[in-house]
């Protein structure tokens, strides 16, 4: 033979599976909503989402460029999976320059700095979309009334999320029976039609994704799962304690960022529990965290602090939880 | 609201001085007792914590030093005869005289001198190629390339040669301390005796295989000829295995071995340029010499 | 229902090209080079010098100490070298390399192919029937097969499972053994039987030899206590731990054998092999190679004597196909890629395959995104990617506590890493260094 032989190590196959591809089918299931949001909200949708993938691109690109001269690492997608995600979380009246500013928070504080992919211990797109929230409160909880393509971003006639409404209806000590009737129906929450963040009011789209994700094995149940039966089953105890004071578990559900974050968000590998039982440990305490926020706390809204709270156990609950060693059961 | 300030001023001073208190006490109560010695002598040695003189680190070192009756075993390369006299000093004993020494890399196989049979896709770790299989060449004591020995490195004292595949070692750098040869999975890395102006005569190879056969996968290698052998006036050559060894305590650098050694195995490296004296032996000597060149210039 | 083994396991793609091809008895080779270490254990010593004549079946290799075994002539010719050869691994081990001359086989050697179903010895002479006959495991570990049929004392033997699950993908060897010596098998695993004193043996095969499946079923109705399981489809079920936990539900302790549970696992091969011994006074000196991979032009599954060089097998099924970039001993998960076709097929070997070339280089290595897809195909219940962490730092304490020797290298990790990690790699070598640790304890 003339050619030189290869020789490695077993194993001489591999499954095919990269870490791009991963990326791309969580793209792919973020389509949907995308979908759902250029519907509701029309152009403004359109450029949010793409600013801000593109800019999240640009600056990953730049700073392992120039910065930390090594090699551009943008082919493998992650970068695009936390612009859309970032996007999705934002209002569709969000100006481009604040977009851009919360990318450049996601990639450079929230992922480079700590080492590039893999490295991160929160979530990037959370805390682009935690400082833009904490920076620009006003700007950031005017969301838009979704009429498609005529979504008017000059007027600003914005619509309060139902969340809001709640803690509102709460703050000024109404009866909750008033406070749902300013609510929409759980069947429009389902499709979207009401205030939030672009990406993460139409239910249903968000869960297609969700059955996308899972049908392709890049996720596994646990998380999302886990997070939403405790919002559920906390929710849904204050609720029969006192329905009056509390609004039911449905409506908790389907309202606010919980199903994109809960899916799309939590699941975020690199800053999830690596073992099931960690993952759904890490599930409750998400869900308890937001309720809690939602119902004691100031915000509306809790997912986005829930998430990133329970980020920082990861390597606690990594390194408690092991998963169950064969054979040990006999051993001990 | 100056009662508010005042009482504040009041209640912190006391809370500070309580804390303060308590803290004292428990000082003086759990304080444990440590030779002074230790920190002195650990502020004599280098720092580097490279663990060359076989204890994890250079605390651990001095805590030994301040224990041991002599200083036999005990010996830090990075500072070498300096730093053990200063230590000695501080601790009132006799420092024993060791010689500096210095790592020399064994092998010579370069992508020139030895062919190529196969490619190695996997992990880039010695350790694994080597458990694995006999490495890229038919050689299977020769240096696999994959720079476990420069990773192990914390003096800068290694680098590896893109030209040859192989390590290189800056003398200036190199302490001596041990961890290259440790992780070296072949054992081809030796600590030789430092001499003056880091002149250094070695066997470039460990292959123990016979000659014909050692010299099919590489050119350069060892054959067991036994000519340097017996043209070694001081003893310094042993052979062995099929290879030649030289005693660097006894090697007194005549350069003799050098010219003989067929496959120029032997090499020289810091040595000035030779007078052409012999005409017949100069062909020999060029590859050495050029080998030695290319070391120097680093 | 099929049964399998609950936690991770792959599903590689099979390829099984050779499943529908006849054993082909090879022609033999002109010069054949037996190791003298074909088994895990000692060496064995040579018996023959140079010069010296051999016949067939002859013993030339004698074992030393318990976990050791026999080597035989596979050929009938002149001793032309005992000295040091490469091997599969690349490095040289000691072999015998004999000259072939004529095929005459021992005397007492019973060529014929007839069934020899009554069993007429008792268990202590089947045990050393088999160290005699230099019996290995077949399937690629080559375990003596004598130290697994004597149970240690205080221990107790309760089934013999026989495998037949040949999860590797490529390989059919044991597939066309099944369906080809089925009864002989059989008889051997009843004589495995025999000699560890139990009653019940189960046989376990993948639901992708459907027609091994039917074929045993229908000839175990004449051998009351042996059961015939399918399995359903997953590496690594051949791995004796995962395939008792399929079958019996049982899980072999941390750090024990088979045994712990009762159970004792033998190969379709294995079994054969102990018929042949036993009833046919047959040696270990040939075994049936799978030689295929995606470009081979006539796949196929060879009956090799022991010692034939490798490429000689690769000649036989159509030669090396332009572009094969890497040769494998074994199958494509656990097998070992060789850096020269001279070496000799040996106790072990039970396939060879070509890899293309653009299949046999590795990809980019990526960072680790955490995504816990090691952990779910771990069969074991490691966390791969923390043992090559813990392995790079050289943290080896830690290594021994998270069960690093519990790794059977299975490759599942390294064939699902989508950032192409080589976990296995390094956990094989956390394991030799924590191997090393653990001895020098001793």
């Amino acid at each position: 033979m003339n050619k030189l032989i290869t020789v490695s190590p077993s194993p001489h196959m591999h499954s095919g599976q990269s870490t791009s591809k991963l990326m791309t089918h969580v793209l792919i299931a973020l389509i949907p909503a995308f979908a759902a949001s250029v519907w509701l909200f029309g152009w403004s949708s359109i450029i949010v989402v793409s600013v801000a993938v593109s800019s999240c691109l640009i600056f990953e690109f730049l700073i392992q460029k120039f910065l930390l001269k090594k090699e551009t690492s943008i082919s493998d997608g992650s970068a695009a999976v936390t612009g859309a995600l970032l996007a999705f979380s934002l209002p569709a009246s969000t100006p481009i320059g604040m977009v851009m500013i919360g990318s450049l928070v996601a990639i450079g504080i929230g992922k480079m700095s700590f080492g590039g992919l893999g490295n991160n211990p929160f979530n990037p797109a959370l805390v682009g979309r935690v400082f833009l929230f904490i920076s620009f409160p006003v700007q950031m909880t005017s969301w838009p009334i979704p009429k498609g393509f005529e979504t008017s971003l000059v007027d600003a006639i914005t619509a309060p999320t139902p969340l809001e409404i709640v803690k509102e209806g709460m703050r000024i000590s109404e009866n909750m029976s008033s406070v749902v009737s300013n609510l929409p129906s759980n069947m429009e929450v389902f499709c979207g039609k009401m205030g939030g963040s672009l990406g993460e009011i139409a239910a249903c789209t968000i869960l297609a994704g969700f059955l996308y994700l899972l049908i392709t094995r890049v996720i596994s149940w646990h998380i999302p799962v886990s997070i939403l039966t405790t919002v559920a089953v906390f929710t849904g105890i204050m609720w029969l304690i006192d329905p009056t004071a509390n609004a039911n578990p449905g409506f908790h559900l389907l309202s606010g960022g919980l199903l994109l974050g809960s899916i799309f968000m939590a699941t975020d590998y690199v800053t999830s529990p690596m073992t099931h039982k960690g993952m759904i440990i890490f599930g409750v305490g998400i869900g308890l965290i937001t309720v809690i926020i939602r119902r004691f706390g100031a915000y509306p809204e809790g997912i986005q602090f829930a998430i990133l709270i329970m980020n920082a156990f990861v390597p606690l609950i990594n390194s408690y939880l092991k998963p169950k060693r064969f054979g040990e059961m006999i051993n001990e | 609201m100056n009662s508010v300030l005042l009482f504040t001023i009041i209640s912190l001073s006391l809370l500070g001085l309580v804390a303060a208190l308590i803290l004292y006490f428990f000082a003086q109560k759990f304080k444990v007792y440590e030779d002074p010695r230790i920190d002195q002598v650990e502020d004599a040695l280098p720092g580097a914590n490279c663990g060359g003189c076989g204890f994890p680190g250079c605390r651990n070192f001095a805590e030994a030093c301040v224990k041991a009756e002599t200083f036999d075993d005990l010996n830090c390369p990075v500072g070498g005869n300096e730093v053990m006299v200063t230590v000695s000093g501080i601790l009132g004993k006799e420092a024993g005289e060791t010689d500096p020494l210095v790592a020399v890399i064994r092998c010579n196989g370069s992508f020139e001198n030895r062919p190529r049979t196969n490619v190695y896709d996997g992990a880039q770790n010695c350790t694994i190629v080597h458990n694995l299989y006999t490495g890229d060449t038919d050689c299977p004591f020769g240096c696999l390339g994959h720079g476990e020995c420069v990773d192990a490195c914390n003096f800068e004292a290694m680098y590896m040669d893109e030209k040859t595949g192989l390590p290189v070692i800056i003398d200036e750098n190199c302490v001596a301390c041990g961890a290259c040869v440790e992780a070296c999975p072949r054992d081809i890395i030796e600590l030789r005796k430092r001499n003056k102006k880091d002149r250094k005569i070695f066997v470039s190879c460990i292959n123990e295989d016979k000659g014909g056969i050692a010299k099919k996968y590489c050119s350069v290698a060892c054959t067991g000829c036994t000519k340097c052998f017996k043209v070694c006036d001081y003893d310094a050559i042993t052979m062995g295995n099929n290879l030649a060894f030289i005693d660097s305590e006894k090697c007194k650098l005549c350069r003799k071995c050098v010219v003989v050694c067929p496959t120029n195995a032997i090499h020289e490296i810091n040595f000035p340029p030779r007078r052409v004296k012999e005409e017949e032996k100069v062909e020999e000597t060029e590859g050495a010499e050029e080998i030695s060149g290319k070391k120097t210039t680093n | 229902m099929l049964k399998t083994f609950p936690r991770g396991g792959v599903h590689p793609a099979e390829n099984k090209f050779s499943a529908g091809n006849k054993i082909i008895r090879m022609t033999l080779p002109k010069i054949v080079t037996i190791p003298l270490a074909q088994h895990l254990g000692v060496p064995a010593e040579a018996l023959v010098n140079h010069g010296d004549m051999v016949k067939t079946g002859q013993t030339i290799g004698a074992s030393k100490g318990f976990v050791s075994s026999n080597i035989h002539s596979s050929v009938t010719g002149k001793v032309i070298k005992v000295d040091k050869f490469l091997d599969s691994s690349g490095y040289k081990k000691a072999a015998v390399s004999i000259e072939v001359t004529e095929d005459e086989w021992l005397p007492e050697i019973d060529r014929s192919s007839d069934l020899k179903k009554e069993i007429i010895i008792d268990g202590e002479e089947i045990i050393k029937k088999t160290l005699e006959s230099g019996i290995v495991g077949m399937g690629g570990a080559t375990f003596p097969s004598h130290v697994k049929m004597s149970v240690p004392r205080g221990k107790k033997a309760e089934l013999v499972i026989l495998n037949g699950v040949e999860c590797e993908p490529f390989l059919t060897s044991d597939h066309r053994l099944m369906l080809e010596k089925g009864e002989e098998i059989l008889v051997g695993l009843r004589l495995i039987m025999k000699a560890l004193g139990v009653t019940k043996g189960m046989v376990g095969i993948e639901n992708n030899k459907k027609d091994a499946i039917d074929h045993f079923t229908q000839l175990s109705k004449q051998y009351p206590g042996i059961e015939v399981f399918a399995l359903k489809v997953k590496y690594p079920q051949g791995g004796e731990k995962q395939l008792i936990k399929a079958l019996t539900g049982r899980e072999v302790p941390s750090g024990g054998l088979p045994i712990d549970v009762g159970a004792v696992v033998h190969n379709v091969g294995t079994a054969f092999a102990v018929y042949e011994a036993v009833q046919k006074n047959k040696p270990l000196i040939e075994r049936v190679v799978t030689v295929s991979g995606k470009m081979v032009s006539s796949p196929s599954n060879l009956l090799t004597r022991i010692g034939t060089p490798v490429n000689l097998l690769i000649e036989t099924s159509g030669g090396i196909p332009e572009g094969t970039g890497k040769i494998i001993n074994g199958g494509p998960m656990m097998g070992k890629a060789l850096d020269s076709v001279d070496v000799p097929v040996m106790k072990g070997t039970s396939g060879i395959l070509l890899i293309p070339d653009k299949e046999s280089r590795r990809k980019k290595i990526d960072p680790c995104i955490r995504c816990s897809k090691c952990i779910t195909v771990c069969p074991m219940g490691l966390e791969p990617y923390l043992l090559m962490t813990l392995t790079e730092k050289e943290k080896f304490d830690r290594l021994e506590d998270e069960k690093v020797m519990d790794c059977i290298e299975c490759g599942s990790c390294s064939y699902t890493c989508p950032a192409n990690r080589p976990l296995l790699d390094y956990i094989r070598l956390g394991k030799f260094n924590v191997g090393q640790i653990i001895r020098n304890r001793k």
